[in-house]
């Protein structure tokens, strides 16, 4: 079973339809990587998967319940908005940290906010997550005193503190210089490794190519093509995503 | 001389700061309506209140005050008059006769708070504005309520950058005040005035000046403090 089923999604700005009719589906623990040239919808998916975007066609299921329909999209209360988006996780390629706090209260705002849990267990589970980015020494530092890595590593830890079910990564490094990619690429693999479900929009190939169950490349608004990153990687079936591997090998 | 004109100044510098803290208890928060009036997705209360704005903004201060404080009598005069030649009758002209000014202070203070509330607000849209999508999106992407994102998360950031520009405004509305003399509120440069009148001394004018700039100059402190304790963050 499934833990995410996204069927025939369809979103448009104005008259141009960006995302042609999207399906997918992911299976708990795993990782699915999305690739695909700029401006081929990926951010438009990823935000229409935390509602930030509308999809006006398709479903999107989660553990086999449809929780997202897009013939019914100006139905939805606020409510319902914010409990649909409490599945997924997102984790900004500008990560987006709140200024005015420290590490830990950048985490424990939202859980604290929407009652997760007593203050106690929320500020423990805090901790253990900034340990588990690598961050123990700088719980009360403030983002303007982190460099970007370590900025990103927070906002996957804030992200994370709300135990969603599917952790969403829109090009987590494309910000950073490429001496830190690595220690944010690091901290993914060893949620990949600890079977958090995540789906990751990257540039970084030979990273999707390490860390994926299951690669995507979306050209124009579709899935071009789907498979394993053996699959993926060394049969292209499909001449666009021969070119474009081909492209990004050339860098 | 000196000590009768120091306390006389002192006297006017007292219905001035009067006039300075009640304009801002007012208008700081009536600001905060105007913005979210002017920034409202309902297009005619948009458009209503950018007008007003614009109004506000795009006349004199020294002529909002004259209006606020004689257009009343004015329309009461006018209304009476209607009302004695049989011109015109009924509730609402009968009403209107009934109009005439207000108290002194009190028509100053409204032209006041209404002015500095359309300043105010404009710079509260623009810091509420500045504020990158992102923050938004990130609240909201965590289960925020707008509330929560507003109050929690924008709030602050704003305030931060609307600090200088509030700075500057509220140093302006120190020296603004003495509009008010245009309908005879005593402040302080109408009593320096008096001396200039009754026994030709100019020096008491430039005194007033020793007056404003201690104001100031507390003010600006104050506001370089609370700079200060804001600069543990960058947005
Ligand atoms: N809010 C919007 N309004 C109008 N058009 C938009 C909007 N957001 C995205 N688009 C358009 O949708 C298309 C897909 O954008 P999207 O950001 O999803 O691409 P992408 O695959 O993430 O590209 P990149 O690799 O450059 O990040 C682009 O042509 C973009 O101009
Ligand atoms: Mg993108």
């Amino acid at each position: 079973m499934p833990i995410l089923e996204v069927k025939d999604l369809k979103k448009s700005f104005g008259k141009t339809e960006i995302l042609k009719g999207i399906s997918f589906s992911i299976e708990k623990g795993d990782v699915l990587s999305i690739i695909g040239s700029s401006g081929s919808g990926k951010t438009t998916l990823l935000r229409c998967l935390n509602f930030l975007e509308f999809a006006e066609n398709g479903t999107i299921a989660v553990n086999d319940k449809v929780i997202y329909n897009g013939a019914e999209k100006n139905k939805m209360s606020e409510q319902h908005i914010r409990e649909m988006r409490l599945h997924f996780g997102l984790v900004f390629q500008s990560f987006n940290l709140f200024p005015q706090y420290s590490v830990l209260k950048n985490i424990m705002l939202a859980p604290t906010l929407l009652k997760f849990d007593t203050p106690e267990n929320i500020e423990k589970k805090a901790r253990e997550l900034i340990d588990k980015v690598g961050l123990s020494d700088k719980v009360d530092y403030y983002p303007c005193q982190l460099s970007g890595g370590q900025q990103q590593r927070v906002a996957i830890a804030r992200a994370l503190a709300l135990n969603p079910d599917i952790l969403c990564f829109d090009e987590p490094t494309s910000a950073l210089d490429p001496e830190l990619t690595g220690e944010v690429l690091k901290v993914i693999k060893q949620l990949a490794k600890n079977d958090t479900t995540m789906i990751i929009v990257t540039h970084e190939m030979n990273f999707a190519r390490e860390v994926s169950d299951k690669i995507i490349f979306m050209d124009d608004g579709v899935v071009l093509q789907e498979g394993t990153p053996e699959e993926f990687f060394n049969n292209a079936s499909n001449e666009r995503v021969a070119a474009f591997l081909k492209n990004v090998s050339e860098y | 001389m000196f000590v009768e004109v120091s306390l006389k100044l002192f006297e006017g510098m007292l219905v001035t700061c009067k006039l300075f803290a009640l304009t801002l208890l007012f208008s700081l928060p009536l600001g905060l309506v105007i913005c979210f009036g002017s920034m409202s997705r309902f297009n005619p209360v948009k458009w209503i209140v950018k007008i007003f704005v614009w109004i506000i903004r795009g006349t004199p201060l020294m002529l909002q005050l004259i209006v606020i404080y004689y257009g009343p009598g004015l329309i009461g005069t006018w209304a009476s008059k209607l009302l004695t030649t049989g011109a015109a009758a009924g509730g609402f002209v009968e009403w209107l006769a009934t109009w005439h000014v207000f108290d002194r202070f009190f028509a100053v203070m409204i032209a006041f708070v209404i002015n500095y509330a359309c300043y105010f607000s404009e710079i509260y849209r623009g810091g509420i504005e500045s504020i990158s999508r992102g923050q938004y999106e990130a609240g909201q992407v965590l289960g925020m309520t707008k509330a929560q994102i507003f109050f929690k998360v924008i709030l602050l950031q704003v305030f931060k950058r609307i600090v200088p520009p509030m700075s500057n405004e509220i140093i302006t509305l120190v020296k603004d005040t003495s509009l008010a003399r245009v309908v005879m509120v005593y402040e302080i440069i109408w009593n320096a005035q008096k001396f200039v009148k009754s026994d030709g001394l100019l020096w008491p004018l430039f005194y007033t000046a020793i007056y404003y700039l201690l104001f100031c100059g507390i003010l600006t402190l104050l506001f370089g403090y609370i700079e200060k304790k804001m600069s543990y963050f960058r947005s």
